[in-house]
């Protein structure tokens, strides 16, 4: 190989780093706009420009109630959808992964399904249901909205997550007389449940995102998104960039501790074996 | 299984009304009780060969019911029309002619949506194919840690990451403030990046924040392709004397197009639908098929030229999932 191809190879090398490191620049930019801007003291009613900065923000972050409660009200309905969606799309993904059965294939792409619409269509075909049928909408509407997004999130997630699992394990415990139930509770579940909360975890943030499938289902119902989107055309207050900071330092250490737990449970099992 | 869910959408669709319906809900009342009582009676052998259908049902009733249905409700209200000025609601009628006013009316949404998000997917692939590919091969024992920080910045909330977008490409912001600095102005009028001195409220601005917002759904799709790239196959192309960049076009690029092809779907999809981007930082002249859908749904309540619009996004939509999902099946796409 001559010095000028090992050179040029070199310079395709760091180019590419480069490029990779520029897209990360480029997720990062807008959250650090955000971050910065949590400690703006802005004028006026926009928090665009910067002015000074101040602590005032942090130290009052749930000033703005029409923001706070809209919040509570996201953090609900993500609550409660996301233990039935939980809980549906679980058994969706056992059924999946663990039997041969007729229709399989079509039922893999059937959950596929609402996951390729675009939300527009899903939130305003629920919607136009809603209308017909006459269902007032408010908070049932929106949780029925989210468990059924959440379903197929959830089932394909933890089937991926549990994709090659041995199921042999069950019966190896039923053939030492454990009841099946006994088997399943034992065995099965405490080694798929850290893919059963993660798939949980991520379709609770999705949950508390969501905006467009909301935006139709809500009614009167103001959830945190939906309040963003109200407040953006009269006032953005820094106490929504406050309120964004700290979603996103829960995530973070949701995320670190769900890694360490993953490893050193990994770990732990490595020493048995 | 199948007749469970026909009986719960043509309830919720009301194919079925007054007695009918009953009828309907008694049938499926039966088949139920017909499948517990099995289950209870029948031996290990009957348990196991239901067990899937029973660990299934709940779920995908659910899906009938607030899937499959609302899109049959969307279709009859998409050939609806009000009768009279004074229906509150549309009652349907064959009226095909809503299909025609999406068309005639709002074809500059359609053509801008897919226009957008074309060009947002486009851009994504020559953004995430570096990051994937860097992270996939480069990133070592950080190649967690270096995904995380992929995923990280969607922790916030999506409104507010594209509010922040706004910030941004402000006419007194920071990005115009560089672009000054640079004299890169002029370059990008020519390239009509720019208009007039202004990023913010442009088609760029749109088509940029859509870049953003789904940049992930590309990035990880082709991480997962690339990380089961063998390295071995590169270093053997090497020793025969391939170029770095043949090895990479006729090896790496193959392998990974799998992860191209989903990430594009998953791009491209939420890009066409999506009207968030196009409010906060388009103007009147960039609205896409999802802000006519919200403004005729919810403002103007016109509801049956909504659903046509809505129907023809998802049969467009579908169309192109459904030939991915022939040809590649549909284990990429989570």
């Amino acid at each position: 190989m001559s010095e000028a191809y090992g050179a040029r190879q070199r310079w395709g090398r760091r180019a590419v780093n480069t490029l990779a490191g520029l897209a990360l620049v480029y997720l990062f930019l807008p959250i650090v706009v955000i971050v910065v801007f949590s400690f703006n003291e802005p004028k006026g009613k926009y928090n665009i420009r910067w002015q000074n900065f101040t602590l005032e923000n942090w130290a009052n972050p749930f000033v703005e109630e029409e923001l706070t409660s809209a919040l509570w009200v996201s953090l609900r309905v993500a609550a409660i959808s996301t233990i039935c969606a939980t809980i549906l799309g679980t058994l969706i993904a056992i059924a999946l992964s663990r039997y041969a059965f007729r229709g399989k294939s079509g039922m893999n792409l059937f959950l596929v399904l609402p996951l390729t619409a675009p939300e527009i269509v899903l939130g305003s075909s629920l919607a136009t249901l809603f209308l017909n049928r006459g269902v007032g909408f408010g908070y049932v509407t929106v949780i029925i909205a989210h468990i059924m997004f959440q379903i197929s999130f959830v089932a394909v997630t933890v089937r991926a997550r549990i994709r090659g699992f041995d199921w042999t394990l069950e019966q190896a415990a039923m053939d030492l007389g454990a009841t099946p139930a006994r088997a399943f509770w034992k065995v099965t579940f405490p080694l798929i449940l850290p893919g059963i909360l993660a798939a949980a975890l991520l379709s609770f943030a999705l949950s508390v995102d969501d905006f467009i499938i909301t935006f139709f289902n809500a009614g009167s119902l103001v959830t945190f998104p939906l309040q963003i989107f109200g407040a953006s055309r009269v006032k953005i207050p820094p106490q929504i960039n406050v309120l964004a900071t700290m979603l996103l330092i829960v995530s973070i250490g949701l995320m670190v501790v769900g890694s360490v737990m993953g490893s050193r449970r990994r770990r732990r099992l490595e020493g048995v074996a | 299984m199948v007749a469970l869910g026909l009986g719960a959408v043509a309830i919720a669709a009301e194919w079925v009304t007054g007695a009918a319906s009953y009828a309907v809900g008694g049938v499926m009342f039966v088949v139920v009780v017909a499948l517990i009582w099995t289950v209870i009676m029948g031996g290990p052998e009957t348990r196991r060969a239901l067990a899937p259908y029973g660990l299934l049902k709940p779920g995908v009733l659910w899906l009938c019911l607030f899937f499959l249905a609302p899109l049959w409700s969307m279709m009859v209200m998409s050939l609806s029309s009000k009768e009279s000025r004074f229906d509150f609601f549309p009652s349907f009628t064959w009226e095909w002619s809503n299909y025609s006013t999406a068309f005639s009316e709002f074809g500059p949404q359609f053509a801008r949506s897919f226009l957008y998000a074309g060009i947002a997917t486009v851009l994504t692939i020559v953004i995430g194919f570096p990051l994937a590919y860097v992270i996939a091969f480069r990133g070592g024992k950080y190649r967690n840690l270096l995904l995380g920080l992929v995923v990280v910045p969607f922790f916030t909330s999506y409104l507010i990451r594209t509010l922040a977008w706004g910030n941004l490409l402000a006419d007194e912001g920071p990005v115009i403030a560089v672009i000054d600095a640079l004299r890169l102005e002029w370059f990008l009028e020519s390239l009509q990046i720019m208009d007039n001195g202004k990023l913010l409220n442009t088609p760029a601005a749109v088509i940029g924040g859509l870049t953003y917002n789904f940049l992930p759904f590309m990035v990880l799709p082709i991480y997962v392709s690339l990380e089961k790239v063998d390295v071995g196959l590169v270093d053997a192309a090497m020793d025969l004397y391939s170029s770095a960049s043949r090895a990479f076009r006729k090896i790496v690029v193959p392998l990974a197009l799998p992860g191209v092809f989903a990430g594009s779907l998953l791009v491209f999809i939420p890009a066409s639908g999506d009207f968030v981007n196009a409010q906060f930082l388009g103007n009147p002249n960039t609205t896409m098929i999802g802000n006519s859908i919200q403004d005729q749904f919810l403002r103007q309540l016109n509801y049956p030229v909504a659903s046509a619009m809505s129907f023809v996004l998802m049969f467009i939509i579908t169309i192109f999932v459904l030939l991915y999902t022939k040809f590649l099946g549909t284990e990429d796409l989570a």
